[in-house]
């Protein structure tokens, strides 16, 4: 009954309520949004690589060469020689490589090219390997393997045509439309940059950024089904499996003062830890404000039900003329609180779950972020259970001065 | 054994502030069970603040009430709030209603806090009896005129049975019509449930109903302090 009566007294006043609603609404979704995104991003960071020992490239800060080889942002600032790559390879301990190479997109996602060796020792999530959902691996130069994102996205089958663009970037006015590239596989969706991107040979790759008569003759002799002799070029960072996990410092070292060639080697799990520090801080400020903007909320809802004391001074009367005690009222006010965040929390979490559902696509996209749009997990049942509790005691103020009013309350004033 | 008095008042006194006079001091006041009272006296006499006591929504500073043989006066504010649900109905000037709430709501809520259980045959009975409709049941209290409010106040102050029925300056909002027709459904309503009733009004016109007059002034030997 008492709920009853707070609803219905909620209801009499709904334009402030409204508003109040739309405020908690926003801050309470806010405040899930952050928490959601941060430990998805902490997920969806940490899946991203496993299984790579070591990854190399051309000499910058780790944090770099894991973001342009693995996560596809930003771009390599050098490239790393083809003789340094076959020495390191040679190494014994090495027991595998996938050289990389990054600079060309195709409609917005990012190519790589790359050897087959990637697509057998690429590893991501709990060590799961990359599988095809229809097609194989590229067997000659012009092949093309692309995630699962970008073949929904194009709905590309095995057999189409693409062509790529020169730089990386939605709109590129340099086309490689001379090279007939061909899509042989596609790759089943793993959550993670790879379903983003398309792969194609090495070779490939090469072949497009030599001139125009020389690709020329290289596509003639392709489409005569002749062997094509390709100059090796530089390559923007390989990925190193080696034969056992102790080698990895050993061979970091050698290859970090490696006196041919500036180059780095970094430990995924270290440079992604790193990364993850330092946008993990901005995240833990991001809650911070988030949670200020839900007090600054909810102090907003308590200052609602304060101002309204005044007008209510005739229910309160007739609340006690027929046998209710001021904790009643002091209930009541707690109940209209609380039912006011607890919708909102409940609305909010409807907002950001639509929300999700609509920029998910957009956010791995655009940002590599890969968001489960499944936000009922216990940390978001914990946030609401926050909710309620700062509700709670922000309430307190107002139910105390209707506590304090409904007191000396008079039967007739 | 004689009958016990509904109300017993001994020696009452209240004052608003420690240092200020008693507003309210009456020496000895006894009201009999099913007795219906008229008390008057101008506005500003403290006849509010005798109600207010009687009804335990104030505590005397000194001096003892007995409602229906129980010493109210005693009670812990819980069990005073729970006893007036209970044993005492409460008819004021006007917003006697919480407007957002239907006027069946409005009844049954005052059944909630006394914890009686009243089925809808005798609240439809009841409303007849006041002459309104039972189709006015689901219109929110704030749709209904001043006199139909007015009804449904008497309907709800009623509806537990109570002993004691406080009925203050109730008319002042109505025009001398409903006037005279709420008088007259008030008073044949209290005696069919055999309610003891305190009717409150400054109006001397309204005396014509009642059998039993009491001058407040008379029997209320405080002085209102002059700033009403």
């Amino acid at each position: 009954m008492l709920v009853k009566l707070a609803f219905e007294s909620l209801k009499s006043r709904s334009s402030s309520v409204i508003l109040t609603l739309l405020s908690i609404i926003i801050s309470v979704a806010l405040l899930i949004t952050v928490e959601h995104v941060r430990l998805e991003a902490k997920n969806s960071f940490n899946r991203t690589i496993s299984g790579v020992d070591l990854i190399v490239g051309a000499r910058t800060g780790q944090i770099n060469v894991l973001l342009y080889s693995v996560f596809r942002v930003g771009s390599a600032s050098n490239v790393m020689s083809w003789e340094s790559y076959q020495e390191l390879k040679s190494n014994p301990m090495v027991a595998w490589s996938a050289p990389i190479s990054l600079g060309d997109s195709h409609h917005g996602h990012s190519v790589i090219g790359t050897t087959k060796d990637y697509f057998e020792h690429y590893k991501y999530g709990n060590k799961q390997p990359l599988t095809f959902s229809s097609g194989d691996v590229f067997n000659d130069i012009f092949g093309a393997v692309v995630g699962a994102d970008v073949a929904a996205e194009n709905n590309y089958k095995v057999g189409d045509k693409i062509v790529l663009s020169h730089g990386t970037g939605h709109v590129s006015f340099s086309h490689h439309d001379q090279a007939p590239f061909h899509v042989t596989g596609i790759l089943k969706s793993t959550g993670t940059p790879v379903d983003q991107t398309i792969h194609v040979s090495l070779q490939g790759l090469n072949a497009v950024h030599l001139s125009k008569t020389a690709l020329s003759k290289v596509v003639e002799a392709y489409n005569n089904k002749q062997h094509v002799d390709l100059p090796e070029s530089g390559i923007n960072a390989v990925f190193l499996g080696l034969s056992s996990p102790i080698a990895s410092l050993q061979i970091q070292r050698k290859v970090n003062t490696y006196e041919k060639e500036a180059l780095s080697a970094i430990i995924p799990g270290v440079a992604l830890n790193e990364l993850w520090q330092l946008i993990g801080m901005v995240e833990n400020l991001l809650l911070v404000i988030a949670f200020m903007i839900l007090i600054a909320s909810i102090l907003g809802l308590s200052t609602m039900l304060l101002a309204s004391m005044r007008e209510r001074h005739h229910e309160f009367a007739v609340l006690r003329a027929i046998g209710a005690g001021p904790l009643v009222i002091f209930g009541m006010i707690q109940i209209e609180a609380l039912l006011l965040a607890f919708t909102g929390a409940v609305l909010a979490l409807l907002v950001v779950w639509l929300g999700l559902h609509l920029s998910s696509s957009y956010l791995s996209e655009h940002f590599g972020l890969f968001i489960d749009t499944n936000i009922f997990h216990a940390n978001t049942f914990i946030l609401f259970a926050i909710v309620m509790l700062v509700t709670c005691f922000i309430a307190f103020i107002p139910a105390i001065s209707a506590y304090r009013t409904a007191l000396h309350t008079g039967l007739s004033k | 054994m004689p009958p016990v008095p509904a109300v017993q008042v001994t020696d009452l006194c209240y004052t608003y502030s420690q240092s200020a006079q008693f507003v309210i001091d009456i020496k000895d006041w006894t009201l009999n069970k099913g007795e219906g009272i008229f008390l008057y006296g101008p506005s500003g006499c403290g006849k509010s603040t005798l109600l207010n006591l009687l009804a335990g929504v104030l505590k005397p500073t000194a001096g003892e009430i007995r409602l229906l043989g129980e010493d109210f006066s005693k009670l812990k504010n819980r069990q005073r709030d729970k006893f007036r649900a209970q044993h005492i109905g409460v008819v004021f000037q006007q917003f006697n209603l919480i407007h957002y709430l239907s006027v069946l709501d409005n009844l049954l809520l005052a059944t909630k806090f006394s914890g009686t259980r009243v089925n809808k045959d005798e609240i439809s009975h009841l409303v007849t009896e006041l002459q309104l409709s039972v189709d006015i049941f689901n219109r929110k209290a704030s749709q209904l005129s001043v006199g139909q409010q007015q009804r449904v106040a008497i309907a709800r102050a009623l509806i537990n049975k109570p002993e004691l029925l406080i009925v203050d300056e109730p008319t002042s909002a109505l025009d001398e019509d409903a006037r005279d027709s709420f008088m007259q459904l008030l008073v044949s309503l209290t005696q069919t449930f055999g309610c003891t009733l305190i009717f409150v009004s400054h109006d001397k016109t309204l005396a014509k109903y009642f059998h039993t007059r009491v001058n407040f002034t008379e029997l209320n030997q405080g002085v209102m302090p002059n700033v009403s």
